[in-house]
């Protein structure tokens, strides 16, 4: 079991999102940061879909009240261990009664933090992922709190290859993040098409899990067309242009809306969105269906040759 | 059935079978997620004048999405529907639990009694789910008990409100903020996370029941916000 000492800015559990209930309203949540948390579950010996606390800007403090092992990918956060500095994007084992500090991110701006065993929160849905706006899910619904506590399904102190379980997560150095045009691409000029892909946008303070809101320059629409559509579905990475700028909609977007979206962000890049944060820059680049697909799938299976690796290690002479 | 796909993105497709908010097309959109619910692994949301579907790619890629999706809905008829599905949400209007129903009333030159009388007199087709989960897009509305929404809207809108805005009529399902005209409240859960249910779907077709406040309380429980 955890104990949390200090909240951090944003830290909620978060596994890969509810799926299965959109038509019902309900969004998908999730991490915002799928590669994060893949890789820290990986790291802690767990599926890669497995819950974890995902965290925002700056850390919690928690308390482990038994001895498990974890681990942090994502964003590179100032951690330590028992007031000893430790690395982000490698395992641990705590002992019982050790005290995790999680500060400020270098870079980044999210990471998943994943428990050995993962962590005993309700499914609810299907997911243990936390729905902010609807206040379901998760921990009761909300961000963790100090004093909050969160037990273990099934904790360890051991795990093959413990000493070899690292792995250096790709921080972007520039944010030139891949988007589809579509669906309603055709409602824009080429003008307003080419400003989109070649505009330097910086993320306002006015974002959030649902989305991140833009600053730059203006994006024209055709003739005859404006922001308004006959409300329809919403993927994950969506850029909606309700107002000349893009919004990018995220894990807690909602599933329906009536804006016109001018692309989408490829899967691939979506961690790469999610570690922007206020005040960050990002530029658009065309990308293709098939080619993103095959990203995306590239990108999991190094993941997955990761697992095998540490996983399947035997005794180490 | 004739479909336009939109792309959105490497996980998810918009196929428009519409342009415009009626029966007509909804009828089509709904015939068109019967035919595609046949295709395992498919998330469908139906919406307005179409359905987005999202999917893997890790299981799935894109030109076999587009290929399947083509195929089911060229045998998708747009006739064959069985008798609609009714859904009856029992309302107590007025009081205490439906505190703009005298403004509305005096708005419209009609007494409460005829704004209530016209509200559950009608059937409302619910084009599909979305905003906040459990949430239905309603349309139908008599324009007789039309009104604009509130200029500053209230912090806090108890679940289960029954509201008008401009001429759309709601229900809402969880604790919001909101500028719709509250008319009534139902008892009602539309939507209940830990029993893992939604009551209403795209599709059906409401209908408001008037009940008593006596009613109201018993069927509440004592399930308050």
């Amino acid at each position: 079991m955890i104990e949390i000492v200090s909240k951090g800015l944003l830290t909620t559990v978060q596994d890969m999102g509810r799926r299965g209930h959109q038509p019902s309203g309900v969004p998908v949540c999730g991490a915002m940061d799928w590669q994060a948390l893949a890789a820290a579950n990986i790291l802690a010996g767990n599926p890669m879909d497995e819950a974890a606390l995902e965290i925002t800007g700056l850390g919690p403090e928690l308390v482990f009240h038994e001895a498990n092992i974890f681990a942090v990918s994502g964003g590179d956060f100032d951690m330590s261990l028992d007031g000893a500095p430790i690395a982000v994007g490698r395992a641990y084992v705590a002992p019982r009664g050790a005290r995790l500090k999680i500060g400020a991110a270098r870079a980044g701006f999210r990471a998943c933090l994943a428990f050995c065993g993962g962590l005993d929160i309700p499914v609810v849905l299907g997911s243990r992922s936390t729905c902010l706006t609807a206040g379901f899910g998760g921990h009761e619904g909300r961000p963790l709190a100090a004093g909050d506590r969160i037990g273990f399904r099934a904790p360890q102190t051991w795990l093959p290859a413990l000493e070899r379980r690292a792995w250096a997560y790709p921080l972007a150095q520039k944010a030139r993040v891949r988007a589809v045009p579509g669906p309603q691409d055709a409602a824009f000029s080429p003008e307003g098409m080419a400003t989109f892909f070649s505009g330097v946008y910086t993320i306002t303070a006015e974002s959030n899990r649902m989305g991140y809101r833009t600053a730059g320059p203006e994006i024209a629409y055709k003739p005859g067309c404006g922001p308004n559509i006959i409300s329809d579905g919403i993927a994950p990475g969506a850029v909606q242009v309700p107002n000349g700028r893009p919004i990018i909609l995220m894990a807690d977007r909602q599933t329906v809306g009536g804006y016109t979206k001018i692309a989408t962000v490829i899967t691939a890049d979506l961690p790469v969105v999610a570690q922007l944060k206020p005040g960050d820059s990002l530029t658009f680049e065309p990308a293709e269906v098939a080619p993103a697909q095959a990203a995306y799938r590239a990108a999991v299976r190094r993941l997955r040759s990761l697992a095998f690796e540490l996983d399947a290690a035997g005794p180490e002479w | 059935m004739e479909i336009e796909i939109l792309t959105c993105g490497d996980s998810a497709l918009t196929l428009q079978v519409g342009d415009r908010i009626d029966p007509q097309v909804a009828a089509r959109v709904r015939a068109l997620c019967r035919a595609l619910g046949q295709i395992p692994g498919l998330e469908l949301v139906p919406t307005y004048c179409g359905v987005t579907v999202h999917y893997d790619p890790l299981v799935r890629d894109d030109a076999e999405v587009r290929a399947l999706v083509r195929l089911k809905a060229g045998e998708a008829g747009a006739e064959g529907e069985a008798s609609p599905e009714y859904f009856e949400l029992p309302v107590c209007y007025g009081g205490e639990l439906g505190p703009d129903l005298p403004q509305l009333a005096a708005h419209c030159g009609l007494s409460e009694r005829e704004v209530v009388d016209i509200h559950s007199g009608g059937q409302y087709l619910i084009y599909m789910l979305g905003f906040t989960p459990g949430f239905p897009y309603m349309g139908g509305m008599d324009k007789r008990i039309a009104m604009p929404r509130l200029e500053t809207p209230r912090a806090h809108i108890p679940w289960g409100s029954v509201g008008i805005a401009g001429e759309q009529t709601g229900v809402y399902p969880s604790v919001s903020p909101g500028g719709w005209r509250l008319i009534g409240r139902t008892p009602l859960r539309l939507f209940d996370p830990k029993a893992g249910r939604t009551l209403l779907r795209a599709g059906m077709l409401l209908r408001f029941r008037p009940i008593s406040r006596a009613e109201y309380d018993a069927l509440a429980g004592g399930d308050r916000p």
